[in-house]
């Protein structure tokens, strides 16, 4: 088929001029507004004790969230790929709905469950666990969120490679452990590590469900999309900034990263 | 030997396996014939322990494997896709097995250069799936499933997915290797040709059943079924017997048991000629003769000729009811 050379040109600025405004203006500003006034006083906005806290907890936060839900998603996705059993319909269904559910009704919900007046919030603070307004509430929201991004990776390679290649090495004498290890684990690598990257990208931008359990205490439970919105509200602009410069940056990096990713796997498993 | 009995295996609703029984002599190589959905596969997966029978029993050398694992049968097996792990190169593939198995390391590398060199695949080793070909993939697998010395190996429509001429050479090469290597081999086969080229003994499979098992020139000449008959060769109904298109005599004069036919159409393929005539009733007739009796019958579009059957006494004879599925070609393209 061949599009009309015109119509080729003007759909082309029609992306463009859409990219344009509403990504890569704005981003462009932030980085312009944040160096405005020199490096300087960019590095003393993020260097300040709640702004190196704030970086410290959205690491910590990913440290935790994401290994976790790799694990989860290997394990899920292999159910889901491979396994004959009940009701995976419907929990294929659910494995979505993080992605379905808007970030500030996860928040609350986790309030509601873990809230000191929750279901279970009232025994875990009589036994010393605060989780709402504290650093575990932050924890659970982000491996929320972040949920289906490794299964919603792995599932579909696991489906494409089929089990033949686990079923020789079955009939070469790899046991289950060994057969995941060298066979199955290297074919799905790319697959797991996109959805890795995709999982890290979201656990440092999350906000919004993050933002309702975490009570924005300054140098205890404010992470880095917090602290911009603090800054914001605050009419430090300078501030709010520089810290979305910082995430910003790490965006990118997570881009590239993406990127070379998404190229090796394209290219096929050598 | 490889002995299984009574084995039935439903999917569902579908019966895959009706009752089955099939006995590998040691050292044979046995072809599993028959069209796509006979069940020939899910015989060879459960003798693999790839798939669980619902009941019957699988002996491999007098002992009961029914619910042993696969990794615990003693099996090579080989795929139609050749399930080439990709991600490793040549000598890792085919050493996969023996490493599973902690064997010392010059051990596997003697081993592995070894299997390559008989498969033909010497100076490989460093190569990746993805850098061969078909072929070339299939014998890297064949080697691999050798690697662990199996006491039976199982081939799944092995050169099913490669191209005629690659596949005919490979049919030549495993005939050999398994002369060679004298492991008790079954291949699953839809092709006829393949089967009666390189197995001492055929099982034909049709709708979850064996049909016959026996040698290719028993099968070829005394089919026990209508069935049997059209899958190993080319057919043709004369009256109420079936016969190979080349069991047919043509004469000018009418002969005892002979039958009045017009020839529709003569065509010339080298060697031999094929002749299709109309019979009396309408019927469509196919027969093959040699070059020098065609010459000497002079045929040609039109003339009245007389056919009759030289095939053995023993040649089928079809119940009038069995008719209608005449025309299977469908089975031998496939």
């Amino acid at each position: 088929m061949t599009v009309d050379r015109r119509w080729q040109l003007s759909l082309r600025v029609v992306a463009l001029t859409y990219l344009g405004a509403l990504l890569f203006v704005p981003v462009g500003l932030i980085f312009y507004r944040t160096f405005e006034h020199g490096f300087a006083a960019v590095w003393e906005s993020i260097t300040t004790p709640a702004a190196i806290h704030a970086f410290q907890l959205t690491l910590e936060v990913t440290i935790i969230a994401v290994p976790l839900n790799t694990l989860f998603g290997i394990v899920m996705a292999i159910a889901l790929a491979r396994g004959r059993w009940r009701g995976k319909g419907l929990v294929n269904a659910f494995i979505d709905l993080p992605f379905a559910v808007s970030p500030i009704v996860i928040g609350l919900s986790l309030v509601l469950v873990y809230g000191v007046h929750g279901w279970f919030g009232g025994a875990l603070a009589n036994a010393g666990i605060q989780v709402i307004f504290s650093v575990p509430g932050i924890v659970l929201a982000t491996i929320f969120v972040s949920l289906p991004f490794v299964v919603r990776e792995v599932t579909p390679v696991l489906k494409e490679i089929g089990d033949d290649q686990e079923q020789a090495a079955a009939t070469l004498g790899a046991g289950a452990w060994t057969t995941f290890r060298r066979v199955t684990l290297p074919a799905i690598r790319w697959g797991v590590a996109y959805g890795v990257v995709l999982s890290v990208a979201r656990c440092i931008g999350e906000f919004g469900a993050v933002s309702v359990v975490s009570g924005k205490i300054s140098g205890e439970t404010d992470t880095l999309t917090l602290l911009v919105d603090k800054r914001f509200s605050n009419f430090d602009l300078a501030g709010a900034y520089a810290a979305s410069a910082l995430l910003a940056l790490i965006a990118l990096v997570t881009l590239l990263a993406m990127t070379t990713m998404n190229r090796r796997r394209e290219e096929g498993d050598t | 030997m490889i002995s299984v009995t009574g084995l039935t295996k439903r999917f569902g609703d579908y019966v895959a396996l009706d009752d089955v029984s099939l006995e590998v002599p040691d050292g044979s190589l046995t072809a599993l014939l028959g069209p796509s959905g006979s069940g020939k596969s899910t015989l060879l997966r459960i003798i693999g322990g790839l798939e669980s029978p619902d009941a019957g029993r699988v002996v491999i050398r007098g002992e009961d494997q029914t619910s042993v694992a696969p990794q615990r049968r003693g099996i090579g097996f080989v795929f139609q896709h050749y399930a080439a792990f990709k991600h490793m190169t040549v000598r890792d593939n085919v050493a996969f097995g023996l490493t599973v198995r902690k064997r010392p390391k010059d051990e596997v590398a003697a081993k592995v250069d070894e299997l390559l060199e008989i498969v033909g695949l010497a100076g490989y080793q460093k190569r990746y799936p993805s850098q061969l070909s078909g072929g070339q993939r299939q014998r890297m697998a064949l080697a691999r499933a050798l690697a662990v010395e199996p006491k039976v190996l199982l081939l799944d429509e092995p050169f099913g997915a490669l191209d005629a001429k690659v596949r005919a050479d490979l049919r030549e090469w495993l005939r050999k290797l398994h002369e060679e290597v004298n492991v008790t081999t079954l291949l699953v086969t839809h092709d006829q040709e393949e089967a009666m080229a390189i197995a001492d003994q055929i099982a034909v499979m049709d709708h979850s059943r064996i049909e016959q098992v026996g040698t290719p020139r028993e099968l070829y000449d005394r089919p026990q079924t209508p069935f049997v008959m059209r899958f190993l060769g080319p057919v043709t109904r004369l009256g109420e017997t079936l016969v190979r298109p080349h069991d047919i005599a043509l004469s000018l004069d009418a002969r005892p048991g002979s039958f009045e036919a017009q020839v529709a159409r003569v065509v010339h393929l080298g060697f031999e000629v094929r002749a299709e005539l109309v019979l009396g009733d309408g019927e469509e007739i196919e027969v093959q003769l040699p070059r020098g009796e065609a010459d000497e019958l002079e045929l040609g579009v039109g003339d009245i000729v007389h056919v009759r059957s030289t095939a053995l006494p023993s040649a089928l004879r079809v119940p009038a009811a069995s008719a209608p599925s005449a025309a299977e070609p469908d089975a031998l393209s496939a």
